[in-house]
């Protein structure tokens, strides 16, 4: 699967991204599991929000940290994280 | 005691709160401890918030609610509430037992994260009697529930001989059930499980024909459900990484409040396992001979000591060396370097000849009759 440009993305209901106070990250956590995110993945992730499709959330995050060429980047994290079912798109 | 070393200590992660030892069901392979009857007293919904807060402080972050039968405790909506309210990813782990459509909404607006479900069988028959009680039909209804409900489902099922040629029709069940994930448990041969070992454990011809035809499903119902799948380590040739290491990530609290490093470690003989009535969370975790014990690798013995691979799975579970060689320094008996291995081939063989056997004997079932044998 990978993610289709047309549709927005939403983080899956049945996983939970938080703020680890103790770890000083952001983690998911799902039954039996959880996942430790880099400050990079995570900000991404938050943007799943279901209001953005792929093309938005770059632009977003380009504005965000003042800088450009993240689409490729953006896009395999993403491809990463619909097939581990973290994200959504109907 | 046996380890001393206290620097690099991790902080808890995983939180498993066994409310009580009472349960409808009278599984054969109950993981509960044999003389379960002895321990009967349950600490208060206070000392259990405490325990929840003072661990959560520390890191710990998912949470199993456990038992016995969890849901036995009416205190359970209120600390599930209470995890939520401390950011815990929090698990019930039930038979169902109890379950009905209001719980499970009340449960869900309390903030639990997702209900684990065990069926011990495809069919009823075969469930119903290894349950002790009847209970299969409920079974599968609390599971559309819980899916109906918007939790994520999971669906456990514990494998052993007298289940093991059902695989087909269980993975069938779990599917037709919109399971989201489906833990395929091989029994782990402690508490209840090791006294019905010769009448539980597969054959290797079983275990193997089993693990084919759930490695194909695997394949079919990729993305759409989650399969664990947990090893039957006696047919193995190493030791399992048991617990990710001693008192490196998880935390057990015994119905009685006795703290544990593992859920069986109650059966080590000298750990004097401390009670969290009288000490925080905190100081059990760092400072308890308890969960000192095993912590780092200078309590090995040889072949761990000199092993390449004791950084991989820490020489093995503590308590299969304990109840198969006597011994709970010595290397697990899983290992094919250990010197004790043949524990491990005689528990095969003598389980083979039981199970060709024609008067096999009965299986032993977990309730507190039989648990007064045990003390």
């Amino acid at each position: 699967m990978s993610i289709k440009p047309d549709q927005k993305i939403q983080f899956s209901p049945m996983h939970r991204l938080q703020w680890e106070e103790a770890q000083q990250k952001d983690v998911i956590l799902y039954p039996e599991g959880m996942v430790e995110l880099n400050q990079s993945s995570a900000e991404i992730l938050k943007l799943c929000d279901g209001s953005r499709d792929l093309d938005q959330i770059v632009v977003d995050l380009e504005e965000k940290f003042s800088t450009t060429g993240l689409k490729n980047d953006i896009t395999s994290f993403l491809d990463v994280a619909l097939n581990n079912g973290w994200i959504q798109q109907n | 005691m046996a380890g001393s070393n206290k620097t690099n200590i991790t902080p808890p992660r995983w939180l498993l709160a066994e409310l009580t030892y009472k349960c409808p069901l009278q599984c054969p392979y109950c993981s509960n401890p044999l003389d379960y009857a002895k321990h009967s007293d349950e600490i208060s919904t206070e000392d259990w918030k405490q325990v929840l807060s003072q661990a959560r402080k520390m890191g710990a972050v998912q949470l199993g609610f456990s038992g016995g039968e969890p849901l036995t405790r009416p205190d359970l909506p209120e600390l599930v509430k209470h995890a939520r309210d401390l950011g815990y990813y929090s698990n019930l782990i039930t038979s169902g037992y109890g379950l009905d459509e209001e719980k499970i909404i009340e449960l869900k607006e309390a903030g639990l994260d997702h209900i684990q479900v065990s069926i011990q069988a495809s069919s009823k028959d075969l469930n119903d009697h290894l349950a002790g009680t009847k209970s299969f039909e409920h079974k599968q209804e609390v599971a559309r529930l819980v899916k109906k409900h918007g939790y994520p489902m999971v669906l456990c099922v514990v494998i052993h001989r007298e289940n093991i040629h059902q695989m087909p029709e269980i993975l069938a069940m779990a599917e037709e059930l919109g399971a989201d994930y489906l833990e395929l448990a091989n029994t782990q041969y402690y508490g209840w499980a090791h006294a019905n070992r010769d009448q539980l454990l597969p054959t290797q011809e079983q275990f193997e024909k089993a693990e084919k035809i759930a490695q194909d499903f695997k394949k079919t119902v990729e993305g759409k459900m989650k399969i664990y799948y947990v090893v039957p380590d006696f047919y193995e040739n190493r030791p399992k990484a048991c617990m990710n290491g001693w008192g490196t990530t998880f935390l057990t609290i015994a119905p009685d409040g006795v703290a544990l490093p593992c859920h069986s470690a109650r059966e080590l003989p000298g750990l004097e396992c401390p009670s969290v009535t009288e000490h925080s969370i905190s100081e059990i975790w760092h400072d308890s001979k308890a969960f000192n014990f095993f912590r780092g690798n200078e309590w090995m013995q040889e072949p761990c000591k000199s092993c390449d691979e004791k950084d991989k799975d820490f020489g093995g579970c503590r308590c299969q060396a304990y109840l198969l060689t006597g011994d709970m320094y010595k290397t697990d008996p899983v290992c094919s370097k250990s010197p004790d291995r043949q524990v491990i081939q005689d528990a095969l063989g003598s389980a083979r000849e039981s199970a060709l056997s024609a008067d096999e004997k009965p299986l032993i079932f977990r309730n507190s009759k039989n648990s007064k044998l045990f003390d």
